[in-house]
């Protein structure tokens, strides 16, 4: 690793004066994997650690907040969270390994990066690295590439699972930077990579992630988070769906329904829920929606299999949320 | 700010024992562990926070000391390998892990322990597949996994008997 100055401010107005060529650090299970692999290079690295962003607490509103320095482990066991939002529990639990758990913030979640091959090599050429290289991941080896929201610029994954669970939770991030306190709906929160595929976020420098909103929402039992992958644990997503749908006498009240590993940003489509809304499940209906959630995809040269698998994905998460018997991330085997 | 680009105070407590060390920012756990404290039993091998032999306790939890810059954990108390057991007693996860053939060649060994040591407080040891998927984050090439699986189950039988008799 390079060597950097390194800082630790206790204020919030001491940390968002960041110097050129830094970076914020919280858990760092990505950031200092990244310094070690010289992708990133920072010349001073702000530590978060010691902010007050450490709570999980109850909205007056009803809802949670989830502060950004609350590791991913114990944001999952949360009594709150696994009472709750079983569906954010059960979309971390689905990420990472138990060591990682217990050190990744959720703040820093959602500012992880790809784990695109050819990003992670500085020989090989490309723009969310280095702008204006070109993209090496485009006609590569790339099956695990996305197939939405990519650009000629950038096709590379989005690579969280929790954002997953938090798109379909309608999630909010709270912000704090240099022009004072701001929110942005988690489905906003990524960009699309476009012609610009350095900047992953809506961030502006200075700003800070410090917590995380949980509308009060209620699915009941009728959720899953479901995750396909190369191995059964400790793996990035090939295709997950994270679904909630409010169920009343058979009929599909109100859905919820994002997907994971095959965006470059956490995908969903409005409409697709707008799709279920006042039907009766059915395997037809799941059909057309995932028809609508895929609408759009474009294939490289490994990835096709993805637009294959995908649509099974969302179906089989769809019959589960419906069913009301959420995937373990325990047990593997799909039901 | 204070800038501690030179090296920087780093106060830590291994085993019980307190550590003062200035430290340059870039320092990572494992390195002061193994590099400057000569507790080589902390291992490193992919440096990358995949393969889990660098587990180590900080605060209690298992994390990836590869993965933690030692300045960025003022005052923490860190549990390594060497911290288990005491002169002449194996810590009960260090003897389950002979008696039940758990390493061949041993290098993920230290990880492996640290690690179902926390596994146990954390309790996710109901089954099989339960201990398998939370051991999910320590790799083991020589592939002795179903011995490792076994010596858990072992120490989570002992303490359960160990529970009963008290309870008698």
């Amino acid at each position: 690793m390079r060597h950097f100055s390194y800082s630790r401010p206790e204020t919030f107005e001491n940390a968002s004066h960041i110097p050129d060529h830094a970076r914020y650090l919280a858990g760092g299970t990505n950031l200092i994997d990244l310094m070690k692999s010289d992708v990133e290079r920072p010349e001073h690295v702000v530590d978060l650690n010691a902010l007050p962003m450490s709570q999980i607490e109850e909205r007056p509103a009803g809802g949670l907040r989830i502060g950004a320095l609350v590791t991913n482990a114990d944001t999952a066991a949360h009594p709150l969270v696994t009472e709750r939002y079983p569906l954010l529990a059960s979309a971390i639990l689905a990420g990472a390994s138990p060591q990682i758990r217990n050190r990744a913030t959720n703040g820093g979640n959602l500012n992880q990066r790809t784990r695109c091959h050819y990003f992670y090599d500085p020989d090989m050429a490309c723009n969310k690295r280095s702008p204006g290289t070109g993209c090496s991941a485009k006609g590569g080896r790339n099956r695990i590439m996305a197939i939405l929201g990519t650009s000629d610029a950038c096709i590379a994954t989005f690579p969280s699972d929790m954002c997953v669970a938090l798109a379909a939770l309608n999630a909010t991030v709270n912000l704090i930077g240099p022009e004072g306190e701001r929110a942005v709906a988690l489905r906003d929160y990524h960009r699309l990579p476009e012609d610009t595929p350095w900047q992953d976020n809506v961030l502006r420098k200075g700003e800070i992630v410090t917590s995380i909103d949980l509308p009060p929402i209620s699915f009941g039992k009728n959720h899953t988070y479901l995750k396909v992958r190369d191995r059964l644990s400790f793996a990035f997503a090939i295709v997950s769906v994270a679904v909630g749908l409010q169920v009343e006498n058979n009929t599909i009240r109100k859905a919820s329904i994002a997907m994971g590993g095959v965006g470059t940003k956490p995908w969903c489509v409005p409409e697709a829920e707008t799709l279920l809304e006042g039907k009766v499940p059915s395997p037809s209906l799941f059909r057309d929606v995932a028809e609508c959630l895929l609408q759009g995809a474009v294939t490289d040269r490994d990835n096709a299999a993805k637009l294959k698998l995908a649509p099974r994905v969302i179906i089989r998460a769809l019959l589960q949320a419906a069913a009301g018997t959420p995937q373990s991330q325990t047990y593997k085997s799909i039901s | 700010m204070t800038d501690l680009s030179v090296a920087s105070p780093c106060r830590l407590k291994i085993n019980g024992k307190s550590h003062t060390a200035d430290l340059p920012p870039c320092v990572t756990l494992l390195d002061l562990l193994r590099e400057r404290l000569d507790l080589t039993g902390t291992k490193k091998g992919c440096d990358h926070g995949q393969c889990g032999a660098c587990t180590v306790l900080v605060n209690g939890k298992r994390v990836k000391s590869c993965l933690i810059l030692a300045v960025s954990i003022p005052d923490a108390e860190i549990t390594t390998i060497e911290g288990l057991g005491s002169d002449g007693h194996l810590h009960p996860m260090q003897q389950a892990f002979i008696d039940r053939d758990a390493f061949q060649c041993g290098y993920c060994t230290p990880g492996q322990i640290m690690s179902a040591v926390a596994l146990l407080e954390e309790g996710h040891v109901r089954t099989r597949e339960e201990i398998r998927e939370f051991m999910s984050g320590n790799l083991c090439r020589c592939g002795a996994y179903n011995g490792i699986i076994d010596a858990i189950e072992q120490v989570v039988s002992q303490q359960l008997q160990n529970r009963a008799g008290e309870a008698a």
